[in-house]
């Protein structure tokens, strides 16, 4: 009996968006009269944070800062059209919508700042800090609060844009099977170590560490979170997870979700990470998507190790101590 | 049976409920108080989110009957909180970007700061182990365990650098 070790590898390829009957979000974009631009979507945020990202995008586009911007997400009530949050296509689908939207409010902000310059659109621009102003005559220049109100006060229009991005459907060659069914594809490598009991079959992993293109990162520290995050998921799926009772009757398995089984703060393994940006030629500022990728590879790598450190070769998750212990059985001459 | 007058200290202020027996501390909090920080993820002790501190020891509010907190010292995330800024674990959280979601942050960080009251420089088996009640779908527990590490090092007045 010993505590065997060993080192798996997995890649992946990972899509972004799905090929459904066309794939579309949209965005409304509006400023209020305090010079907030507030900007609508059905899409949900989940907590992986979208509604940061597309703030950042929107406060990007429009030339203001980024508190100057809310975000208003999930009324499928009241809100313009979106497919949904899945397939690690919202901060693609959604960051393009909204950056037409942004352009076309941009457009009318930029109108009404003309028309009270006396100057041509042309000649207008935004300092990204709220401030319109005459190319080259900081002497002219406006909050842009003030050129919102006047909008709506002295003018009588609105600061407002729409926007949409639509992935149209691929249908698939007859003759040669081609297809076109994503966007753009996220990748990443993932090394994991592990240490096997072969008294109790349990696995200890050592460490995760992983390599990630992902295009432009809008918010690196939401990048790192996901990868973190998605490595203890993958690691969760690889030896915990399960619905099906498994230990040792059907009684013992979980009644609910506070007794579903995943890894706990004493169970973490070192987990690292470096991301690299190629960004893509269709995403918003050259972005792709990470998220669901980031629960893929480590799942294959761990299964891996454990094959590397014990010779047994597991084609079913989880991977309970009973299929090791069992694995390793059917190895004994 | 009829309702009941209970008093407790709520972040340094008497409070006085009028209560149907067996309602939970959660309930009151959250549906009396308005005070919907202490969160609400599965009302049978399970998850942690409900997590406040009652004389200074981390307990799930779900679980506890008003009645049983009547004249002691309850303190939530709202209490925690000063007027101005962040507390130490607050800060900590933030710099470390220990949350996505943030269901289970209020929990944790009522959890953290019961832990480095009674042990300021916590290792990690310790904060594991005081977290093991405390549930977190989203971070991976790392980047909590990280925060704590950091706030230690904050209220100790020593390391006030991020962790990672
Ligand atoms: S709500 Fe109290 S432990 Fe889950
Ligand atoms: S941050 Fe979502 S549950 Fe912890």
């Amino acid at each position: 009996m010993a505590k065997l070790r060993g080192t798996g590898m997995a890649a992946v390829n990972y899509p972004t968006g799905m090929n459904l009957g066309g794939d579309p979000s949209q965005a409304l974009v509006h400023a209020t009269t305090s010079g907030s631009f507030v900007v609508t979507l059905s899409a949900t945020d989940l907590g992986q944070g979208l509604r940061t990202v597309i703030g950042q995008i929107a406060a990007e586009t429009l030339g203001v800062a980024y508190d100057q911007v809310v975000v208003d997400t999930a009324d499928t009530d009241t809100g313009p059209h979106d497919m949904g949050t899945f397939a690690s296509r919202a901060t693609h689908r959604v960051g393009n919508a909204v950056i037409a939207a942004a352009v076309e409010a941009r457009k009318a902000l930029l109108d009404v700042a003309a028309e009270e310059f006396e100057a041509s659109v042309d000649e207008i621009e935004l300092d990204g800090h709220g401030n319109l102003m005459v190319r080259g005559v900081p002497a002219r220049s406006m909050p842009v609060a003030e050129v919102a109100s006047m909008a709506q006060f002295k003018y009588g229009r609105t600061i407002a844009g729409r926007g949409s991005f639509m992935k149209p459907r691929s249908e698939v060659d007859p003759e040669t099977g081609a297809m076109d069914p994503d966007s753009t594809e996220a990748h990443a490598c993932t090394v994991a170590e592990v240490e096997v009991d072969t008294e109790t079959g349990e696995v200890t992993v050592l460490s995760i560490r992983s390599a990630y293109e992902v295009g432009r990162q809008v918010n690196p520290a939401l990048v790192q979170g996901q990868i973190t995050g998605g490595a203890w998921m993958g690691m969760s799926h690889a030896l915990y997870e399960t619905t099906a009772p498994y230990y040792p009757a059907p009684d013992h398995s979980p009644r609910d979700f506070s007794e579903y089984l995943m890894p706990g703060p004493l169970e973490l393994p070192e987990i690292d990470c470096v991301v690299l940006e190629m960004p893509s030629s269709n995403g918003p500022y050259g972005v792709k998507g990470i998220g669901e990728m980031t629960a893929n590879s480590p799942i294959p790598a761990i299964v891996n190790a454990i094959y590397h450190a014990t010779g047994v070769r597991i084609d079913s998750l989880p991977v309970t101590p009973e299929k090791i212990l069992r694995g390793l059985d059917a190895r004994r001459p | 049976m009829a309702s009941t007058i209970v008093t407790f200290e709520l972040g340094g202020r008497e409070v006085e409920v009028l209560v149907r027996p067996m309602t939970t501390l959660q309930s009151v909090l959250r549906n009396q108080l308005g005070q919907t920080a202490t969160k609400d993820g599965c009302r049978q002790g399970g998850c942690g989110s409900c997590t406040v501190l009652v004389d200074g020891e981390p307990m799930a509010s779900c679980l506890l009957p008003i009645e049983d907190v009547a004249g002691r010292r309850v303190t939530t995330l709202e209490s925690l909180t000063p007027a101005e800024g962040l507390h130490p674990v607050q800060q900590a959280f933030v710099d470390e970007y220990a949350f996505q979601c943030g269901y289970c942050t209020p929990g944790m960080v009522m959890l953290s700061k019961a832990l480095l009251d009674h042990d300021p420089a916590p290792n990690d088996e310790a904060i594991g182990q005081a977290l093991a009640g405390n549930l977190c779908r989203c971070t991976g527990y790392r980047p909590i365990v990280d925060a704590i590490r950091h706030a230690s090092g904050a209220m100790s007045g020593h390391d006030t650098e991020p962790v990672r």
